[in-house]
Parts: structure tokens; C-alpha cells; sequence
């Protein structure tokens, strides 16, 4: 989130579109109940289902799943044509007035530079003009032809509230009434939120779906404001942590990238990565990069790392294609190039597509490790439970090791919210049976590899043989050690801005950092965490002095204990609050003060005109994005993979143009012949994906997998509500029992009526509730363009009613 | 579930002894605002783990309700509605179903076992199982269909308004947990002070006839609802428009039973006079033949 959870309750609207707040997150949706309650808030929902969260809105809007773009971009024309925008705001802080180079342009559905053979773009056409100076030209007349704003305008030129009903089957009145809704907001004294999730990532264009509303929300001036916002509402307790610690097989701690084969040498990597202003004067804060880099380093390798040897570069693996992602992972197991896998607190066999294709694959490996405190169906993949996971288990020659891990209620340790907050938390009681903590388990694997490397040699042990491992126990580092690690310290006696620190103290944050050595951090973003004065995120204090929801002593934030991102954009150019209801910080005449750290140099003066976005080489957001994006500046509607209809737009194109799909899940696409439905999954807030299945308090409040239709499409099948029905696509088969609905409705669309079939997680077949499937039985392989999270919200099967599945009792 | 003293029971089921009346109690009362409640089914699970009750795992018949209906192991449940209203737009009312907390209970004017059911000071109606006969009776008399016998010890069963959190100051576990403060607890004043501004509230979003649900017809409830359409209880899930106890019940506790009674003591009372004037006037079949017998013998 930009904003955070307390923060909710000052928006004026809320958006829920992209995910389902109030099923997901009882907890926090109460911020947006108070919101209701007492800032005479009004809630819109639009989702291809009528939901728990609809069911307390004040409007609901049906939409096909997949089709967000075209609604968010005709917002977006909306706002341009009746002149709903923050106009100062837009003009002082977006680029709105920059110049794009001679040569880029869109047609047809495709930017330029496409290769239909890379599924790729050659993006060298995707940038600012520049001028004689070295900076980006503008024209803050925004009369220009090539300016972001003419290029906006006439991007968003076909999404017409009637194109939204051809597409989306929203109907053209609720799509204005929303519309006029969102743009009461473009005043300085209201304010938007936009709530979103997996609704809006788990789908082939993710990253440009948010990408829309977060054009519509520049436009209105909500970026940098109380109870405003572009708000994710993360899954997981610790998935913002996983992400900001850069677990994701391209990245490093702190959203560094991973180097790739291309970039052999530390000169070559940092060559790409000095990110100079692109306008005069502005902060650009990642040119930075090298101090975060050269520390992250040194905490990796401690003395090991040295100017000499650039930091010990050469130890960091290199990407030769661009991720390592979970599809590709199984696509080399099934070609039999990934031949062992270890499983860490997931469930690929229910949660990564084509569960057909994961079995195979699992089939193949020589081992695989799991570790999870609860028995999961991927640990028994090769077990036979009759139709719930019909293998042939002779023939799987598959080695399986169950480690059992702890659960979060057994650990001690932080988990970073939706909100950025690291909150510390301890153990409740001691891990039962053989069950170890993770980092015990990790670090005991490590220690027996180094032990190996030792005795045997190896290819290349030097990386192994050479972490930096300064734990007390080695074989068991704790939670507060690492924390230390991670906030960073000095590693001999350095001076910063003239105050001494001392070797081996804590640093207060990452504007401490050096690029020398004589500093190591984990993870940039996390510094400030566990300094001097203690570990911050055990702080609970929950005083909020200023009535802005801001309780600064509660826990700690990233950045530097900053509760709402770009907040100097919540005040004029000449630093005075937009809005003295929604206060955040102002200038004082000597520095910046008010209820949250700003995120801005304390001291810079406004008459500098340095821009509020200032990890922005040009100062001021994007509305158009560079070559920053694979699939393009801008959003432009796609179908998904598997759809019901062809693109309207642009005819010739299946999907997004720029992701990737591997061939042999191209061949296994469907047609809407043979499967005419467009099914979309979701979670429920009675479960917690596929723990709680174990729970039986959980277990009595949702027993059995079921799918929801409408009675629509329930009666052209002859389907009644309690039926068993069965529901396949192109890659599977699934058994489930029938929920017969009004909250659904077929979308009236181009291409005539679009039935969703909805599909929920959290059932299989280890647990106390009823047996039963997953959606992933069903979903195509393909992901996200820019970061392949696969598209599990929309994809095409058929159903029909049938008898109940039959399962075996294993022992 | 009594964590109180004799001194707090105001009503006691088939006594006629005078309660206690010398100690003061203010009403409570469980707010339950239909409007702000996400159907998360947190106070359903609160209420479980609460009351360490565990019941059985159903399955799903089409619809999101588990379990499908209260039982002695479910005091409360979720029931969802889908509700197409006048303006053609769908609403998905989700209602808390459970114990209303009449002040002028069914339950305990139904019931025949002394001291199975109590109503206390505070509003609160308590079923004393180890009292409980398992007749039923309670259910019959309920207005709400509420309480539920258990197939286990044959008592039964139903939300008690977490008593035994309420007497140490706690509020309801159901309240406690609830996530969008859906469910409030307090006194009865307060609570309807906090529906009245919620029904401003929604009044303003185009619910014209919400209000408060405190049924007169049963002396008032210590659970109310603030509903969207409280012009149409039924809407939610049979929620009673106007419910008092079933003049059935009234009657055999009423009238029947005074009719009962004095028919019972007619009856004794005329079978003694009867026996005091017409018994020893009777002779016995026996001594008519052996007077008979006696007359044959002697010439």
C-alpha cells in the first residue's frame, strides 16, 4: 500500500475493483466500515461476482473477469473529457508535459518495436525526447502533439462508456453513475482509496491493470494523500516481506535486480543503473544504488567482498533468461532439467496452474523436500485418493522428505503487513514433536553444504564457502541477529554528515550507507528497523497525537518508519497542505514538519522545485511509463489467454502480446466452442488457502468445495442448487457441488452473454473438511508480462451436472 | 450457564415463588447492525471456541449457511439472504440468527421444569441444563425457533448472551470478535442511542424505512437489529414482522392451566364427597349373595 490500513478510514470514496476486501480482509475492511460510518464515506465495488463486499456497498457494478483495463481507461477518458482532474497537481507533479521521442506510437493493440517471434519489444522508441541540455523536454502548455497528456487523450480514445459495455457488460448507467462518483474526488478536499489484490495481479496484463487506476488516481490527485492511495492488499501475513526481501528469483533484498548473463562485470551492471535526474534538480534517490548494492554485499560476504573484487560480483548467480519463475521451474521438471525441488511453506500441486502439469512434473523429479508445518497434498502427490488425485503410485519413483516446520504462532520474528509495517512478534509456545523453525532447518542445510564443499571440492564452492555467517550458534542463527543484519551496521568507524558512528553500531537508516565497504546492510529498504535504541518493530505505542490514524511509535515502517508514500505531493509546489482538513506535512520556512517523516529532503525548500516522486529520475510520477513495463507506457486492453470473446480492439491479438508462454501450453489452450464459460476462482473468508482446512471450527464454517453459477446458466443446464456438477477446461477435470446464485449474472457483451462460472480454493483431498479440488486443476500456463503471476482470474471451461466424485480411503 | 447468584434471577421457569428484588441490574443488550455486517462468520467461530463446543462438519447443499440450522453444538449462525428489492437491485442480506433475549420470554413461560429456565435482571435469558427436563416445550414456545435439544443428554440449548463474560464485565465473544464492529454490546439505552444514529446513516444512502428491530410483542429483546428494511423483517431470513409467544402457550400456562387445575381439584374434592355420601351407602356384589345365600339357608 501507499497508504496503510488506519488510513482507509479518511477516504471520501473507496474502490474496491481487483480483489474483495471485505472476504479477504475482515480485519482490516473495518477501516472502511468507519469510513462509513463517520466520514460519510461511499463504497463502489465492481467485480464479475456480487460479493460479501458488494453486499455492503453503496453501488455494485458487474464486470467480465479480465476486462479492467477498458473500464479503468474509459475512466480515465471520462475524467480528461468533462475536465475532472487536479489540474495544479497534475501540471506540477506528473509528466504530463513531457515531450515522448519522435518514432513511438500505438496501433492496432501493439506498440511499436513489437517482434511477434520474442513475444518481445525492441522498447528503444519508448522514451522522452532530449534535450541539447541532457534533460527531458516539455511543454507545460500540453499542446504538443507527442506530450504524455495529447498521448493520453488519445490512448484512451475508443473507451467509451459504450465500449465498456460491448467489453465489460457493465451497464453504460452504473458505469456513469461511478464514474461521476470517482470524480467528486478531484477536489483537494476529497479523496479516493483504491483497494485491490489478487483480482487485479493474477491475470495475464496484472501489472497494467494497476497501472490504470494508478492514472486515474494521478489524474485526481489522491497519490501522496490522507485517505488516498493505490492500495494492495497483500495475501499472506508476510508476503510484503518476502517481496521486500526480494524473494522473487529475479531480484535481490530491497528491489535490487539480480544481475543477468548480459551484465558480466560490476561496471557493466552499475553502467545501467546511475539513474541521473532526468530533469534538472530532482533527487532521483536510486542513484543511490551503488551504496545499497556494496552493502547488501557486504552483509552477504563480509570481509570476503572488497573493492578488488568488486564486491564479490562474480558470486552473484546471472540470469540467462529473465526469471526463474514458478512455471518455467516446472516447465524444466517436466523436461527433466530441474531434478530436485525443495518446498517451503507452499502447496504447488494446488496452487500453481495445470495441476496436471505440476503432478507430471513432480513425477519426474528425483527428489523433492517439504517443509510446512501441515500435512499438504503436494507432499502426497503421489499417493492415489481415488478421483480426488488419480495417480498411478508404482510407477512415481519420486523420494519425498517431510520436514516439519514450525507455525507462525511457534516463531519469533517480524511479518511485514499490507501497510509496510514490520511487526515484531514472539513465539506462543514451543514447536511440538521434531518440528524445527525454517532458519533452523536452512541454516542446518547450509552448515552440512559448506561441511561438503570442505571435504569434496565442488564446481564453484567459493560463493557457499564464503557467506558471511557471524551467528552465535551456527547451526541456529536468531530471529533478532538476523534483524541486525538486515537493518545494516558499521563495519569500521565511518562519519556521515559529520556525526561519528562507531564500528559495529546499528545504523539509524539507509542514508547512512556507503558504496566503500565500510558499511553492510541486507536490505536497504528495511534499514532503520533495529537500531541503536532497539529492535523498532517491537514497538507498541499506538498514540496518534495528530487524529490522522498515524500511531509512528507502533511497530516500524519501511521506508524510514514513513506511514504514507509521497506525501510531500499532499502539499502545493509552494508547500502549503491541498487541503488543511487532510493535512499531512508542510513547510515550515526552515524545514518539513507535520504528522508522518516526510518523504522528502527535510530541508529542501520548495523553491527549489524539486518534484515529490523523488525515487523518480524525473521527480514527478508517470502517467506514461518509459520503457519501464514489458507490455507497453501505457494499458491497453487485452483478452485473457482463454477467453469467451475475441478483443474488440485489436482482433488478431490472443492474450498480451508480450507475455510468455511456453509452447506446450500454447498447444493447451482452449477454444470457446468446446468451453464457453468463463470461470474465474477466488478465496473465501472462511479459509485461509490450505491450512485451515485443517482447522475444524473452520472445517463447520465452509465444509465443501463447491462453484457458483447463476440461475440463469444453472437453468439452461438443469442444474439445481446441492447438485453435484462437473466443470473441466482444456487441461482438467473437477467434481464440486452447485451453488446456484443470484450474485451472478450473465455479462451482456459483445459476443452475446457471458456466463461465470465461479471457482473457490482451499479444499483437497488431506484436511478435515469434505474432499474436493482446487481451480488449479483447471488454469492455463501463462502469466503476467512483467513478473508471470499466472492468470488464475479468468480462463474458459465447461460444466454439466453429474454424480458424486468417488474417493479411496488411504490409511 | 449461571455464574450468577439467586439475587439476579428476576423470572424462573414454573415457579411462583416471589424473585428476589432487592438488588438493581441495568439492562444489557446485543446490537447486531445488519448493515455493517460482512457475513464473515467470526462470531460464529468466537462462539464455538467460547463455549468449547465443536460441531458436526456438514456439507454444502448450495448455499454459503454452515451449518444449516442452530443446534445444541451452534448457538448462533449466519443466515444469508439474496434479495431482489423494488428498485430491481440486488442486496445480499446476511443476518446473525440466534437467541432474541426476550423480556417477556416464550421459552421460559413454556417451560415445565422449575428453575430450567431464568431470566435475569440484566435482560439476560438462561438456560439451567442441569434442570432441563429435555421436554421440547421451550422450542414450541419460542417465537423465534430458537432453542434446540441435544441428541447427546437431551437438554437444551441456545446463545446465552455469553453470561458468564457479562458477569465479569466482559462483553459477548461474538461481539468481542467481530472484525466491523457489526456486533455491539453495552446497555440497552446506549445501544438503541447507537442504532438511531445508524439508522440517520442509512436513511441518507436511500434505505427509507430502516430502523430498529426491539419487538413489542415480546416486552422488547436484549439482541436487536438495526436493519436496511425494517418495514420487512421477513426479508431476512423469516425474521419474525410482529412476534409475541403463541397464544397456544399463553393459554396452557394461562387459562388451560387454571382450567387444569381447578378441574383436578373439582375432581378430587367431588370424588371425596361423593365417596363421604354415596360410597358406604353401595353393598358390595360379595355380601349381596351372601345375604342371598344367608335367606336360602334359613326356612
Amino acid at each position: 500500500m501507499t497508504n496503510h490500513w488506519a488510513d482507509i478510514k479518511f477516504a471520501d470514496v473507496i474502490v474496491v475493483m481487483g480483489g474483495n476486501a471485505a472476504e479477504a480482509h475482515p480485519c482490516g475492511f473495518k477501516w472502511v466500515v468507519e469510513a462509513k460510518a463517520h466520514n460519510n464515506a461511499r463504497l463502489i465495488v465492481i467485480d464479475p461476482r456480487f460479493t460479501r463486499t458488494a453486499s455492503v456497498a453503496d453501488v455494485y457494478c458487474p464486470i467480465r473477469p479480465g476486462t479492467d483495463i477498458a473500464f479503468l481507461n474509459a475512466v480515465t477518458k471520462y475524467l480528461l473529457d468533462n475536465d475532472k482532474l487536479h489540474h495544479e497537481y497534475v501540471n506540477a507533479y506528473t509528466n504530463c508535459a513531457f515531450i515522448v521521442k519522435e518514432g513511438y506510437g500505438f496501433a492496432d493493440g501493439l506498440f511499436t518495436g513489437y517482434d511477434e517471434a520474442l513475444r518481445d519489444y525492441d522498447k528503444a522508441t519508448w522514451d522522452y525526447e532530449i534535450g541539447p541540455d541532457g534533460y527531458a523536454m516539455l511543454d507545460t502548455t500540453l499542446q504538443h502533439p507527442r506530450c504524455v497528456m495529447q498521448l493520453l487523450r488519445k490512448h484512451v480514445e475508443p473507451y467509451t462508456p459504450e465500449m465498456v459495455e460491448r467489453i465489460c457488460g457493465s451497464p453504460k448507467d452504473k458505469f456513469l453513475k461511478i464514474c461521476e462518483m470517482i470524480a467528486s474526488t478531484c477536489v483537494p478536499d476529497r479523496t479516493m482509496s483504491s483497494l485491490y489484490a489478487l483480482g487485479w495481479t493474477h491475470h495475464s496484463k496484472g501489472s497494467q491493470n494497476i497501472r490504470s487506476m494508478t492514472i486515474v488516481q494521478m489524474l485526481l490527485g489522491n497519490i501522496g494523500m490522507l485517505g488516498g492511495g493505490m492500495n494492495a492488499l497483500r495475501g499472506h501475513s508476510n508476503i510484503q516481506g518476502l517481496t521486500d526481501l526480494g524473494l522473487m528469483s529475479n531480484l535481490l533484498p530491497g528491489y535490487m535486480n539480480l544481475p543477468t548473463e548480459n551484465e558480466p562485470t560490476y561496471d557493466s551492471y552499475m553502467r545501467t543503473r546511475h539513474f541521473r535526474p532526468l530533469r534538472p534538480g530532482q533527487t532521483s534517490y536510486w542513484q543511490n544504488y551503488s551504496k545499497f548494492f556494496v552493502s547488501f554485499a557486504k552483509s552477504m560476504w563480509g570481509k570476503a567482498a572488497t573493492a578488488e573484487n568488486h564486491w564479490a560480483y562474480d558470486w552473484l548467480p546471472k540470469l540467462d533468461v529473465a526469471n526463474y519463475d514458478v512455471m518455467r521451474a516446472f516447465e524444466l521438471a517436466l523436461d527433466g532439467k530441474m531434478t530436485g525441488y525443495i518446498i517451503q511453506g507452499f502447496n504447488p500441486l494446488m496452487t500453481f496452474p495445470n495441476r496436471g502439469k505440476v503432478n507430471a512434473a513432480l513425477s519426474k523429479m528425483k527428489f523433492v523436500v517439504v517443509m510446512d508445518p501441515l500435512q499438504t497434498e503436494t507432499a502426497r502427490f503421489w499417493q492415489n485418493h481415488g478421483d480426488y488425485n488419480d495417480v498411478d503410485t508404482a510407477s512415481i519413483q519420486t523420494e519425498v522428505f517431510e520436514l516439519p516446520t514450525t507455525c507462525f504462532a511457534e516463531d519469533e520474528g517480524s511479518l511485514s503487513n499490507s501497510s509496510r509495517w514490520l511487526q515484531w512478534h514472539e513465539a506462543a509456545q514451543p514447536a511440538p514433536a521434531e518440528a524445527r523453525a525454517d532458519m533452523e532447518i536452512m541454516a542446518g542445510l547450509h552448515r552440512r553444504l559448506v561441511d561438503l564443499y570442505k571435504k569434496e571440492g565442488g564446481a564453484f564452492p567459493d560463493p557457499i564457502l564464503n557467506v558471511n555467517w557471524p551467528y552465535e550458534l551456527a547451526e541456529s542463527p536468531r530471529p533478532d541477529e538476523v534483524a541486525r543484519e538486515i537493518n545494516g551496521y558499521a563495519l569500521t568507524d565511518i562519519t556521515v554528515d559529520g556525526t561519528p558512528i562507531a564500528a559495529g553500531r546499528q545504523l539509524e537508516g539507509f542514508g547512512q550507507l556507503k558504496d566503500d565497504g565500510t558499511t553492510a546492510c541486507g536490505c536497504w529498504v528495511y534499514s532503520g528497523c533495529f537500531t541503536e535504541r532497539g529492535n523498532q518493530m517491537a514497538r507498541r505505542d499506538n498514540t496518534d497525537p495528530g487524529d490522522r490514524g498515524i500511531a509512528a511509535n507502533w511497530a516500524w515502517a519501511w521506508p524510514a518508519n514513513r506511514r504514507i508514500l509521497y506525501n510531500r505531493a499532499s502539499c502545493d509546489p509552494q508547500g502549503r497542505p491541498w487541503s488543511e482538513r487532510k493535512k499531512l506535512i508542510e513547510w515550515n520556512g526552515a524545514k518539513w514538519v507535520g504528522f508522518d517523516v516526510p518523504d522528502y529532503g527535510l530541508t529542501v525548500s520548495p523553491d527549489k522545485e524539486v518534484g515529490p516522486f523523488i525515487l523518480n529520475p524525473e521527480g514527478v510520477a508517470r502517467l506514461w511509463t518509459r520503457a519501464l513495463m514489458r507490455d507497453g507506457p501505457f494499458p491497453a486492453h487485452y483478452e485473457p489467454f482463454e477467453s469467451p470473446q475475441t478483443n474488440i480492439l485489436a482482433p488478431k491479438i490472443q492474450g498480451n502480446p508480450a507475455s510468455r508462454i511456453f509452447k506446450r501450453d500454447l498447444a493447451q489452450l482452449g477454444n470457446s466452442k468446446d468451453f464457453p464459460y468463463a470461470a474465474t476462482s477466488y478465496r473465501l473468508t472462511e479459509h485461509f488457502h490450505f491450512w485451515t482446512k485443517h482447522a475444524r471450527v473452520n472445517a463447520i464454517l465452509q465444509p465443501e468445495f463447491f462453484v457458483e453459477i447463476s440461475e440463469q446458466l444453472a437453468a439452461e443446464k438443469g442444474i439445481v442448487k446441492g447438485d453435484w456438477v462437473r466443470v473441466w477446461s482444456a487441461r482438467g477435470s473437477i467434481k464440486a457441488k452447485a451453488v446456484v446464485t443470484k450474485r451472478i449474472k450473465p455479462l451482456m457483451c459483445e459476443g452475446g452473454p457471458v456466463h461465470v462460472v465461479g471457482i473457490p480454493h482451499h479444499f483437497g483431498f488431506t484436511g478435515t473438511t469434505k474432499p474436493g479440488f482446487g481451480p488449479n486443476s483447471l488454469t492455463p500456463v501463462v502469466g503476467d508480462a512483467n513478473t508471470e503471476t499466472p492468470e488464475f482470474k479468468v480462463w474458459l471451461v465447461n460444466i454439466e451436472r453429474t454424480t458424486a466424485p468417488v474417493g479411496k480411503p488411504v490409511a | 450457564m449461571t455464574d450468577y447468584t439467586s439475587l439476579d434471577i428476576v423470572q424462573r421457569s414454573a415457579s411462583t415463588e416471589q424473585p428476589p428484588t432487592v438488588r438493581t441490574k441495568t439492562e444489557v443488550a446485543k446490537l447486531i447492525d445488519v448493515s455493517k455486517c460482512i457475513g464473515c462468520k467470526a462470531c460464529q467461530s468466537a462462539c464455538e471456541e467460547w463455549n468449547d463446543l465443536r460441531d458436526d462438519i456438514g456439507e454444502n447443499i448450495g448455499v454459503y449457511d454452515n451449518p444449516q440450522d442452530l443446534s445444541a453444538k451452534s448457538w448462533t449462525l449466519m443466515r444469508f439472504t439474496e434479495y431482489e428489492n423494488t428498485g430491481g437491485e440486488l442486496e445480499w442480506l446476511i443476518r446473525k440468527d440466534g437467541c432474541m433475549h426476550c423480556s417477556d420470554p416464550g421459552c421460559l413461560k413454556a417451560c415445565p421444569s422449575p428453575g430450567a429456565i431464568v431470566q435475569y435482571a440484566n435482560g439476560i435469558v438462561d438456560f439451567v441444563e442441569e434442570n432441563c427436563i429435555g421436554c421440547g416445550y421451550c422450542v414450541k414456545g419460542c417465537p423465534f425457533n430458537i432453542p434446540r435439544i441435544s441428541q447427546e443428554d437431551h437438554k437444551a440449548y441456545k446463545c446465552t448472551l455469553c453470561s458468564d463474560r457479562v458477569a465479569v464485565g466482559q462483553a459477548p465473544a461474538c461481539a468481542k470478535t467481530c472484525p466491523t464492529g457489526a456486533i455491539m454490546f453495552g446497555t440497552k439505552e446506549a445501544m438503541i442511542e447507537q442504532a438511531d444514529e445508524r439508522i440517520i446513516d442509512l436513511k441518507s444512502r436511500g434505505f427509507e424505512n430502516a430502523g430498529l428491530y426491539n419487538p413489542a410483542g415480546v416486552g422488547g429483546t436484549h439482541v436487536m437489529y438495526v436493519l436496511h428494511h425494517a418495514d420487512n423483517p421477513e426479508l431476512y431470513a423469516h425474521l419474525p414482522k410482529n412476534p409475541k409467544i403463541s397464544p397456544l402457550v399463553q393459554l396452557w400456562k394461562g387459562g388451560f392451566k387454571i382450567f387444569g387445575l381447578a378441574t383436578l381439584a373439582f375432581a378430587t374434592i367431588g370424588g371425596f364427597f361423593h365417596y363421604v355420601t354415596a360410597g358406604p351407602d353401595e353393598v358390595p356384589p360379595e355380601e349381596e349373595e351372601e345375604a342371598a345365600d344367608a335367606a336360602d339357608h334359613h326356612p
